[in-house]
């Protein structure tokens, strides 16, 4: 498979974040094309596409979109999910960075599609130079008459706010951001009924991630069969892979969907020098982790399935074996405890005792029972949360076990500081520390 | 503290900007803490006022959100993310080396005010691991050597910038940023190595598309 440089193609133009860098390059050509057209007609065209969901669960978005009710008298919303904040997920950030008004535009379309006239562009709180560039782009937009009341003589109105989340990773759950996007605390809400139906201001409302609406202008232009020339039947399209850790190269890579994890590894330069590949996770802390044995496997949603994990956010973090799988773990409980938004008590408890049971097998202090307990007490989250984050707190440590048993085991008597120097671990091992 | 008329005025203004106004209040505790340095019971008050909620429920929220400080902060607000990637990459020891320079722990102030420190979570800027911020703007690809002089340059009132642009200027106007009340940094470079690494080997191995398509 291929690298395929498209939402990226020119992040490396000074202009690249502006309107007249984006022009430069077909920029709001899409936009016109959909304002002439009929808006059941783009929906088809996404569907036909096969385009699905970047935010990790791999949703099909045009089959979304087909939800939403039409003609039901109430106003129908757009918000587009770029809280990204999984532990590993690092593409959406550069993406609105260099790239907003892919965004922007994506946004205007599917607004017009699913016939909203608001939309809302919910970015987390921490990322200020992110959320400027964004509210350029859409002040930009304005200004041409791209956003704002019968966009280019077409009738089209459409509303974009910009808006700044305060620091919650639950508000990456879809019903939690809509919670928190009405003011309230970003707590995950029963489904059904589902936001199609009843989401903002319990009105129809489409969710979907950042990099998902940034490919929209681009099939809308191209075609959605150009858009299956890449990927797999299940899989179409490209993907922005954000390849971190202990390789030469990390960075942002964009390549066709059933690339292999050898593939970008070697784009990435390979694991830093005079080191070996120990475990990487396909997409995000929330999915089970994979070893050397896994480098060959198309990253798709499918093929991560089959292989038990998934492809998540598709952001592989990648450790060479000075890490500690204890610590590792240890640490993504920490988030989770951190994070749970304590509504349901599976994750609020849950994630609590496995958190302190780890941390004690980190430090080597655990006892013999800790390995059995952490995982009935996985067994009990799983399943039985309110939300995903729950499931995902419950995923590490079985993915971890299932290739590292004895380290954990270790943990009873050895401190994972002692069995592998943290030094050595840190990419700048030969100073400062 | 009594807010000034202003502050009153920008708070009615976001209310505005929303289909329903209780949608304004993430921005406006952002709004309240920008003037305060944190989220009072005046702020929570003037917030519950404009929006014609209780206080409980405004101070819910509050409560809810780690970027809301319930208690005062320094100057400067200076993350370390300590999550899995970072903080083996090398943010535990900068996190080790700065709190104990500074004297300070999790989410305190240093004694001269200029600091508050805290253990951060995932920042979405793992490829540039480890990921220290100020003020929540982003210090990329930090060192314990690169980290203890931006600090000491923050303490001294000289002008530090962030891997990816701005200059740093403090918790109370990045608050006001997030409050959707815009600066004039967006044109500050932001894009490195790292983030254009996929193009730049895309072009080295012919693999790019026509510019017909992109």
């Amino acid at each position: 498979m291929v690298l395929t440089p498209i939402l990226t193609a020119h992040w490396d133009e000074a202009d690249s974040y502006k309107l007249e860098g984006y022009k430069r390059h077909h920029g709001y050509v899409a936009l016109a094309k959909a304002l002439k057209s009929d808006p059941d007609s783009i929906i088809q065209t996404v569907k036909d596409s096969g385009l699905r969901g970047r935010g990790g669960a791999g949703f099909p978005t045009g089959m979304k979109w087909g939800f939403v009710p039409q003609n039901d008298g109430k106003p129908h919303y757009l918000v587009v999910n770029a809280d990204e904040s999984e532990p590993g997920a690092c593409k959406d950030i550069p993406l609105m960075l260099a790239n907003p008004h892919a965004l922007v535009e994506g946004v205007a379309i599917s607004s017009y599609a699913i016939r909203a006239n608001h939309a809302f562009i919910y970015i987390r709180g921490e990322v200020p130079h992110v959320i400027r560039r964004v509210t350029n782009a859409v002040k930009e937009a304005y200004a041409a008459g791209l956003l704002g009341q019968n966009i280019q003589g077409s009738g089209f109105n459409l509303e974009v706010v910009v808006h700044a989340g305060a620091g919650a990773y639950i508000c990456g759950e879809e019903t939690a951001l809509l919670d928190s996007l009405e003011g309230h605390r970003g707590q995950p809400r029963l489904k059904p009924p589902f936001p199609a139906v009843a989401g903002l201001y319990a009105s129809p409302t489409v969710i979907n991630n950042a990099e998902t609406i940034a490919n929209i202008p681009y099939i809308i232009r191209n075609g959605a069969d150009w858009l299956k020339q890449w990927g797999t039947e299940k899989s179409p399209g490209f993907k922005l892979f954000a390849v971190s850790g202990h390789v030469k190269r990390p960075g942002i890579y964009e390549a066709a969907l059933g690339t292999t994890m050898r593939e970008l590894l070697e784009h990435a330069g390979g694991m830093r020098d005079g080191h070996t590949l120990k475990f990487w996770i396909p997409g995000g802390s929330s999915v089970p982790m994979l070893t050397e044995a896994h480098l060959d496997l198309p990253l798709t949603y499918e093929d991560m399935a089959a292989a038990g994990t998934m492809l998540g956010t598709g952001t592989p973090m990648v450790f060479d074996e000075t890490t500690s799988v204890v610590k590792a773990v240890s640490r993504w409980l920490q988030f989770y405890k951190h994070e749970s938004c304590g509504k349901c008590t599976p994750c609020r408890e849950g994630t609590y005792w496995i958190s302190g049971l780890l941390k004690r097998l980190e430090k080597g202090e655990g006892q013999e029972t800790d390995l059995e307990k952490i995982d009935e007490l996985c067994q009990q989250i799983m399943g039985r949360s309110f939300c995903a984050l729950g499931d995902a707190a419950a995923t590490p440590f079985p993915g971890a076990m299932k290739h590292f048993r004895t380290e954990f085991e270790a943990g009873v008597r050895t401190a994972a500081d002692i069995a592998f120097d943290p030094a050595a671990t840190t990419i700048f091992s030969k100073a400062n520390v | 503290m009594t807010f000034t008329e202003t502050t009153w005025n920008e708070a009615k203004e976001l209310a505005g900007r929303y289909p329903h106004s209780r949608s304004a209040l993430l921005p406006m505790l952002h709004l309240v803490q920008s003037v305060e340095g944190l989220v009072s019971s005046d702020g929570i008050a003037l917030c519950a006022d404009v929006l014609d909620l209780a206080t409980a429920e405004v101070a819910a929220v509050a409560t809810f959100y780690t970027m809301y400080k319930r208690h005062n902060t320094g100057k400067h607000h200076v993350g370390v993310c300590t999550n899995t990637m970072c903080g083996l990459l090398g943010g535990d020891a900068i996190w080790n080396a700065i709190s104990s320079d500074l004297n300070t722990g999790h989410d305190e102030t240093s004694e001269d005010g200029k600091i508050t420190l805290e253990r951060i979570e995932c920042q979405a800027a793992c490829t540039h691991a480890p990921v220290v911020t100020l003020d929540w703007e982003f210090f990329d690809d930090a060192t314990v050597d690169g980290v203890r002089k931006a600090l000491s340059d923050l303490r001294e009132g000289k002008e530090v910038k962030s891997t990816r642009g701005p200059v740093i200027k403090g918790l109370q106007a990045s608050e006001r940023l997030l409050a959707g009340f815009d600066d004039d940094e967006f044109d500050a470079p932001a894009i490195d190595e790292k983030m254009l690494a996929g193009l730049h080997r895309a072009r080295e191995v012919g693999q790019t598309l026509p510019s017909s398509e992109v």
